[in-house]
């Protein structure tokens, strides 16, 4: 692994658009600078096996040029609403769509503050009217299960799906009568037609490209 | 009872409370194995939070040890923050471990490691959520609660609570424990819990409290404590590991998923102490002083790095300058980690110009923040009382050249309260400090010096000379701390390099409470529990009004006070609660040294002069084993970079 330089050297690694905690995730990007040459899917093994279950490495491509941070700027989610029917969610939607701004209140270490839930949110729909994302649901959740699909741009502060709920909540009265479960499925840059591409799209094009010429220092992985 | 994870039933609540990942389990070296392949079954517990309990050593050597036999699992758990105990409690999920996230009531042991007794609460707490009964009699087909760490030297305040204490060394006893609770199991548990718990009590080491009476003087003191079961000993004594060599534990020290207190990874160097500092409990407690050889430190931080990546190592121990090789120790180490990115330190020091330059050399990479020294009695007179041999032209020496060397930032740690100590022992503080940084200033020719004085107020332990003395009434501790405080800022020259850290005096007295406690303090610490007492030794947490509370409503019934037990001297003949433990310390040196302490006698090291019959070697068998040893550490084929770890076999140094 590469150090930083100066008097207290840092690993090299920088989390882009970490998910927040108590979410699930199955996109998740981060760059590690390395010392030296290593092959990225041996790079990936060593790194799967020092992590816990449930964390893994999908998938480590040797990073071309550009930053990963320029690649990502909106996330996919999924928001599985146990005991809510897609009618209930449909008509809260319709408000929340309504409108432009919607302040709520999160908890954080320095209290109460609050946010616009709606600005960041490109689009939010059921799953089930989202051609091609419809999803089963988890076979512990009671019937009927409610799945929604949302796409928000990356923003500051950044709106998490739970802000979203509160927003349903907010204009619809929306509450859920036991948690959400909430899955990021795809990080990307946002295209005209709201479909995230592929952050490590460029690396790939470029590492197969450079096949034959010398290669960049710095390994990428998701 | 049923094995099944909890987590399905935990992980919904996880999102609703702080730090949830202290709750997940799956470190890297953690270990989760087949819950039907083994014979016996251990629950480890830490009674403090994720972030504090996960270094502990102690466990980490006891959850390998257990896990390497074949025919036996250990699982982790920790305390629970209040926020979700209070979800658990409402969604009835009880104590569970964080390795296969299964009920702790449904294992054979559950053994909780007390290094402090600020964490008897926690252990009411995890009883309670586990749904094992608080009273050990209670019991039936419940796990056997064994206490151990260095509390367990006097388990009294909480022998209502436990079924088992364990005195000394864990690492062979703890492999005994599992044979005998394998073997009653085998053979059908004959005589049921009593049967199991008999057999327990045969083992050298272990104390059964229930199978011992105390009786009271009308006064409240003790009169006697008595066997009432045939075949149990009379005196139970400690157990000593004698070649620490042959126990290179932790192999594959855990890596925490959350932030904890010691970001580092330790490596013990040598076990016990006999420099004789009349203060401290682990010092009398771990003796003799057996080192373990350079080669297999060298061997212990090579593996131990390779196995887990950390970037800091603790040379470990309870005065690491003291082992025979440490110069070769930290030249050697320094020499192999140099221009890696691998710091080293040694978290204990002495005061000479010597540790001054080991920490030079272990700090050879570049970063020199802070040095720390314990001269812990503010006067000579008084660091004679207590047997620390320090000279304050020793001292002042000592910082210098550490300021000398490139370090700008000094720690110097006292205690307030010591045996007969008075103001003017402690205004010698601000005196020492003040010339320090003057001394330092004109060395360096610098104004940048800074000193941090850290101060807390000495508890009386069992076991130690000082096990007679009155502690110090938290008032006049306090009242001392602030003369000192203002004293350090009287000259205001001087005194704005000096940085004063100290904590109130009132956790002191509680925790003198369950030191020097016995049975009947047992109520007190349920009381406090149950009016809400938990993580007593986080500040934000403790309540002394709670804990006073508990010992007026409890204690009057038998004629004693929260003063009786803390602030009282004992005389020669008291019956102390502990007197029915051999730590191996002959009680009649025990009273000397204390006599010696009042007039200023010191004692000295027996590791470098004759025996001075403390009274370990002979009554345990054991001995000193200390180098040199000659050996030096061969250097190593630098570590890997950090993807391909997994696939180099470790190599062993030298």
């Amino acid at each position: 692994m590469a150090y930083s330089a100066g008097f207290t050297p840092h690993p090299k690694i920088s989390y882009v658009g970490a998910a927040p905690t108590g979410v699930a995730s199955e996109a998740e990007y981060l760059e590690i600078g390395v010392a030296e040459r290593v092959e990225p899917d041996r790079l990936r093994d060593a790194l799967d096996a020092a992590l816990p279950a449930g964390l893994d490495i999908v998938e480590c491509v040797e990073a071309g040029p550009g930053g990963l941070a320029e690649r990502i700027d909106a996330s996919r989610w999924q928001v599985e609403l146990p005991g809510v029917t897609p009618e209930a969610v449909r008509a809260a939607l319709t408000r929340f769509l309504a409108e432009d701004r919607i302040e709520v209140e999160r908890l954080t270490k320095d209290g109460r503050r609050s946010l616009d839930a709606r600005g960041a949110v490109v689009s939010a729909q059921l799953s089930a009217d989202v051609p091609g994302a419809g999803r089963v649901p988890s076979p512990s959740l009671s019937d009927p299960c409610a799945i929604l699909d949302v796409v928000v741009r990356q923003a500051t502060p950044a709106v998490r799906p739970d802000d979203v709920l509160a927003a349903l909540r907010a204009v619809a009265d929306l509450v859920p009568p036991s948690p959400p479960r909430a899955t990021r499925l795809a990080q990307g840059l946002l295209d005209g037609t709201g479909r995230l591409a592929d952050p490590l799209g460029p690396d790939r094009r470029a590492a197969l490209a450079a096949r034959e010429s010398a290669p960049g220092p710095l390994g990428a992985l998701a | 009872m049923s094995a099944e994870s909890l987590f399905p039933r935990l992980e919904p609540l996880l999102p609703l409370v702080s730090k949830p990942i202290q709750y997940v389990g799956g470190e890297l070296n953690s270990t989760l194995k087949e819950w039907d392949a083994a014979a016996v079954r251990w629950a480890l517990m830490y009674p403090d939070a994720y972030e504090v309990g996960l270094p502990n050593q102690g466990l980490q050597i006891l959850y390998e040890v257990i896990n390497e036999r074949p025919d036996a699992l250990a699982e982790r758990t920790y305390s629970v923050w209040p926020d979700l105990e209070s979800l658990m409690r409402e969604h009835g999920v009880g104590q569970f471990t964080v390795d296969g996230h299964r009920p702790v009531a449904a294992f054979d042991l559950f053994g909780v490691s007390f290094a402090t007794e600020l964490g008897y609460t926690n252990l009411l707490t995890a009883l309670d959520l586990a749904g094992i009964p608080l009273d050990a009699i209670d019991r039936n087909d419940h796990p056997i609660v064994v206490a151990g760490g260095h509390a367990a030297f006097n388990p009294e305040p909480i022998a209502d609570f436990i079924d088992v204490a364990v005195l000394g060394d864990g690492e062979q006893v703890v492999g005994e424990i599992t044979d005998v609770v394998r073997d009653h199991k085998a053979a059908g548990s004959p005589g049921g819990r009593r049967g199991l718990l008999l057999r327990l009590a045969g083992v050298p080491g272990v104390y059964v409290p229930r199978f011992y009476d105390v009786d009271y003087l009308p006064d409240g003191r003790i009169r006697r404590v008595t066997p009432n079961t045939a075949g149990v000993p009379f005196r139970v004594t400690k157990r000593t590991v004698s070649d620490l060599d042959e126990w290179p534990y932790p192999k594959q020290p855990l890596v925490p998923l959350a932030e904890t207190v010691h970001e580092r990874m330790s490596v013990e160097i040598f076990r016990g102490c006999t420099r004789g500092c009349r203060f401290c409990q682990a010092g009398m407690i771990t003796r003799p002083v057996r080192e373990r050889s350079i080669t297999a430190i060298g061997a212990m931080v090579d593996a131990g790095l390779r196995r887990t990546g950390f970037e800091e190592v603790g040379l470990l121990s309870l005065s690491s300058a003291d082992h025979s090789e440490i110069g070769a120790i930290a030249h050697g180490l320094a020499d192999r980690y140099e221009g890696t990115h691998i710091g080293l330190s040694l978290p204990s020091t002495r005061v000479d110009a010597f540790n001054v330059e080991l920490a030079g050399e272990l700090s050879r990479n570049g970063r020199r923040s802070g040095l720390t020294f314990a001269p812990e009695g503010g006067s000579e007179r008084l660091r004679k009382v207590i047997n620390k041999m320090v000279s304050k032209e020793d001292l002042i020496r000592t910082v210098c050249t550490a300021y000398e060397h490139g370090w700008r930032q000094v720690k110097l740690y006292f205690m307030c309260g010591l045996p007969t100590e008075t103001d003017e022992d402690v205004l010698e503080i601000a005196q020492l400090a003040h010339e320090v940084i003057a001394a330092g200033r004109a060395a360096t020719g610098h104004k940048d010096v800074r000193c941090t004085v850290s101060i807390g107020a000495f508890v009386p332990k069992p076991h130690t000379p000082f096990q007679w003395a009155g502690q110090c009434d938290w008032r006049t501790v306090d009242a001392r701390l602030r003369l000192l405080r203002d004293a350090v800022n009287a000259d205001r020259r001087l005194g704005r390099s000096v940085g004063v850290r100290y904590h109130d005096g009132r956790p002191a007295i509680i925790e003198g409470l369950l030191s020097r406690g016995d049975r009947r303090v047992g109520a007190v610490i349920r009381a406090v529990w149950s009016a809400g007492g938990r993580f007593d030794g986080w500040s934000e947490h403790f309540s002394y009004a709670r804990w006073e509370a508990a010992c007026v409503a409890v204690l009057p019934e038998h004629g004693v006070s929260l003063d009786w037990y803390t602030t009282r001297e004992r005389d020669e003949h008291e019956v102390l609660p502990w007197d029915h433990l051999d730590s191996g310390l002959d009680r009649e040196w025990l009273w000397a040294d204390w006599r010696d302490a009042l007039t200023g006698v010191e004692v000295e090291d027996c590791r470098w002069t004759p025996c001075f019959d403390c009274g370990v070697c002979p009554g345990l068998g054991s001995e000193i084993q200390i180098g040199p040893t000659g050996r030096t550490l061969l250097p190593l084929i630098p570590l890997p970079a950090a993807g391909s770890a997994r696939q180099v076999p470790t190599r062993s140094a030298s």
